[in-house]
């Protein structure tokens, strides 16, 4: 008799826990992949399409498919680090070299007005229309190059932003080495 | 007068060395070759030039324009010409350059009209107005602009006023002397700020190592009849940090999240603050002169009133250095810093020169690791823990900086101070502090560009989207005409008038195009070349025979018939056609 209350009782309990869990896998439902924001959080968002894929997002998904870590340029070697760092994954060497964050500008005197650079830009970066004179809003520019090969006449070359007092950044200390004589440095030796 | 002081965690007491500068009286400086004027010299918006190379301009008149609420006019500083205004480096440790208005005095010191206001009667957006407009900024060291801070929080009542005459930097002495020499315009300024913030009481704080100018302060304070009390607070470096002197002063603490202290009921300002505000709303005087010291490695180390602009290099000459000074250190020997070159102007923040050589700033022996002995955390006076934050920020670890509240950080140099092993821990904070600044911009960038991005898809999306529903439209239309003609031609077998009316209708349609054709054409024709009148005789001779030419040789149809190709190209170049 014992035996089968204690069956019931463990019974009861699975089908209690059973639809708590199934209630719990419909209720709190996660839509999406969490990785992948999570990674694309750590893209900079260029929308260049260096990597190979169409934007950040689509390369946030080959990432967490398997795809390596180290094809964002714009990242550099410490968005490389940072991705390794959330997956866990080996540190590996940039695969493009490393360039200053740029941003491009048109030369206004060349430019011909013919909207090329405006359909290509991926956040909307430039303004002009047909015939008028175009110019980049530096603040929304990402530095992707991607109106650089449509325009014709070659007038948007990258400039790398200067460094002024507003983005000046205080230098990681830097310990200065010191020359210690040959007899002193023994003498610290011995002593150690 | 008797009243409780509290104290705050930490400080310390570096050699004062504030005797050297303090016994002489305030002296003029002289009138330097050439005023530099960054525009930028308080915290907020950089203040846009208002005058051009050339222009010639009055002590006192306005060359920058504040740019919103938080930001100051800046002035010219004595009457001359305008050199230029270009790149020049500002005081800042970066030693980079901003835009700075160049002027040469032409010695007559000529001042502009100036419109004293009357506070009591003005409104007091007026009055915040006059204030930005004659460039009153904090004097004590941030230069926040002084109108800013006059406006007390909605539904916080305004406890205490306090004004900041603590100097508890070493080598500084000019709010000292200040408050000694001009003591009556310092209790009218802070009469001014009372009646604009309608605070419960009015605290002077100043350390007890300067007792003259605390007798000076009393003294004034009792002549004006104002009811403001003088407190002599204990001198312990960092006392003259604003939350510290609030918390010695009213024993509160102010959160490091809180961005103003306003927000609880107490509001700071330095007494050269006080000073220019009454100088700018009894005078009219915009804030074109400061008091500072100028010390260090010198023979007359003393306080000069001096000019804002003024080369510091010419004004070190004054106190006449010894030679083997190798740099000039802007601010005290805790937060100050080397300026890049003597040619770096005097702004409205500098309270202090210090003529620097190894004697007295000997070089640091070289940086030992941290034996986590805790004195910096003893020392901190914000009751922080340095050698974390320092752990953290050497590793670049900047999210766990941010856990022990690197931003509450003042860089006091406490930490740095009393460390044994001679780490430059505020280095390591002001690195750790300006990388995550940067990283939040970052941030920021990337997010927009995200968010513009998918907008950009989202909108070509629905482009298509809307372009193929057009088309689908169109071809409904299309097929439901087809399919009416269809049965109007069914129909038409029985009646075959109906035919006869859409042919008229085309024809009066056409006729219309061939009319409008032909005025386009006539219109043409009309426009006579403009410099064709009045020729003399033998000048229309030229012309008509070089027309009669073109016409032998077909020029003129050929021009007409050319403009037609070049026509067609530009309409392809249209991407939208």
């Amino acid at each position: 008799m014992d035996i089968l209350l204690a069956i019931a009782i463990m019974a009861l309990g699975a089908v209690v826990l059973g639809a708590l869990l199934g209630f719990a896998s419909i209720k709190f439902k996660v839509e999406g992949d969490p990785l992948v924001e999570k990674v694309e959080a750590i893209l900079p968002q260029t929308q260049c399409g260096q990597c190979g894929f169409p934007g950040c997002k689509p390369y946030a998904e080959a990432i967490v498919n398997g795809e390596e870590i180290n094809k964002c340029p714009p990242g550099g070697s410490e968005g490389v680090q940072r991705l390794a760092d959330l997956l866990g994954r080996e540190v590996k060497p940039l695969d493009a070299e490393e360039k200053p964050k740029q941003i491009a500008i048109i030369d206004e005197n060349t430019c011909i007005g013919c909207t090329l650079c405006i359909q290509s830009c991926p956040v909307d970066a430039i303004v002009g229309a047909a015939k008028q004179m175009h110019t980049i809003i530096a603040q929304q520019c990402t530095g992707c190059e991607l109106c650089l090969p449509p325009c014709p006449v070659e007038c948007i070359h990258m400039a790398v932003i200067p460094e002024t007092i507003d983005n000046w950044k205080w230098k990681y200390p830097v310990v200065a080495m010191q020359v210690v004589a040959a007899d002193k440095a023994a003498a610290i030796k011995e002593a150690a | 007068m008797l009243m409780d002081l509290f104290k705050f965690k930490g400080g310390v007491k570096p050699p004062s060395n504030k005797l050297q500068s303090n016994h002489l009286p305030i002296a003029q400086a002289p009138m330097p070759s050439r005023l530099v004027m960054p525009l930028h010299q308080s915290i907020g918006g950089t203040p846009r030039p208002i005058v051009a190379a050339g222009d010639h301009v009055l002590k006192g008149q306005m060359i920058g324009e504040a740019d919103g609420w938080i930001s100051a006019a800046v002035h010219a500083p004595t009457s001359g010409t305008v050199v230029e205004v270009a790149m020049h480096v500002r005081p800042h440790p970066s030693g980079l350059d901003s835009l700075c208005v160049v002027i040469e005095p032409d010695g007559k010191d000529e001042w502009i009209a100036r419109t004293p206001i009357d506070h009591n009667a003005a409104a007091p957006a007026d009055v915040f107005h006059h204030l930005q407009q004659c460039g009153i900024v904090g004097l004590g060291g941030a230069g926040f602009p002084a109108h800013g801070k006059l406006t007390p929080t909605k539904g916080v009542p305004m406890d205490e006023l306090i004004i900041n005459g603590a100097e508890c930097e070493p080598f500084i002495t000019c709010d000292d002397l200040l408050m000694r020499e001009r003591a009556d315009e310092v209790v009218r300024g802070i009469a001014v700020f009372r009646d604009l913030l309608q605070p419960k009481k009015v605290l002077i704080g100043i350390e007890d190592n300067k007792p003259e100018a605390i007798a000076a302060m009393r003294a004034a304070v009792d002549a004006l009849n104002e009811p403001f009390s003088v407190v002599a607070v204990p001198t312990l470096y960092p006392a003259g940090g604003a939350k510290q002197l609030i918390r010695v002063l009213t024993g509160k603490e102010v959160p490091g999240s809180m961005r103003s202290t306003a927000d609880m009921g107490v509001q700071v300002f330095n007494v050269g603050t006080a000073y220019s505000a009454w100088r700018a709303i009894a005078h009219g005087e915009p804030l074109i002169s400061r008091i500072l010291t100028v010390t260090g490695n010198v023979h007359a180390p003393r306080n000069y009133e001096v000019l804002i602009g003024t080369p510091m290099g010419e004004l070190l000459a004054l106190a006449q250095p010894h030679p083997d000074t190798d740099g000039i250190l802007m601010g005290g020997p805790m937060m100050g810093f080397l300026i890049p070159n003597p040619q770096v102007p005097v702004v409205k923040t500098t309270n202090c020169l210090i003529a620097h050589d190894d004697r007295l700033f000997p070089p640091k022996a070289p940086e030992m690791p941290c034996i986590r002995c805790g004195a910096c955390a003893r020392a901190c006076p914000h009751e922080l823990q340095p050698f974390e934050m320092y752990w953290f920020s050497r590793a670049k670890n900047f999210g766990k900086t941010q856990e022990y509240n690197i931003f509450d950080c003042i860089e006091c140099g406490c930490c740095s101070y009393v460390c044994p092993s001679r780490i430059p821990l505020v280095q390591y904070f002001r690195f750790a502090k300006s990388e995550i600044w940067a990283r939040e911009r970052e941030k920021n960038a990337s997010d927009q560009a995200k968010a513009r991005f998918e907008f950009k898809q989202l909108r070509e999306e629905r482009e298509k989207a809307d372009k193929a529903e057009k088309l689908a439209k169109a071809a409904a239309a299309q097929a439901a005409k087809k399919a009416a003609e269809a049965a109007a031609a069914a129909a038409e077998s029985g009646a075959d008038a109906a035919v006869a009316t859409p042919a008229p209708e085309m024809d009066a349609k056409r006729a219309a195009i061939e009319a409008a054709m032909a005025r386009a054409k006539a219109q043409r024709e009309a426009v006579q070349p403009k410099n064709t009148e009045h020729l003399a005789p033998d000048q229309q001779k030229a012309a008509d025979e070089i027309e009669a030419r073109r016409v032998a040789a077909h020029l003129i149809e050929d021009r007409v018939s050319s403009e037609e190709a070049t026509a067609a190209p530009t309409a392809q170049l249209d991407p939208k056609s």
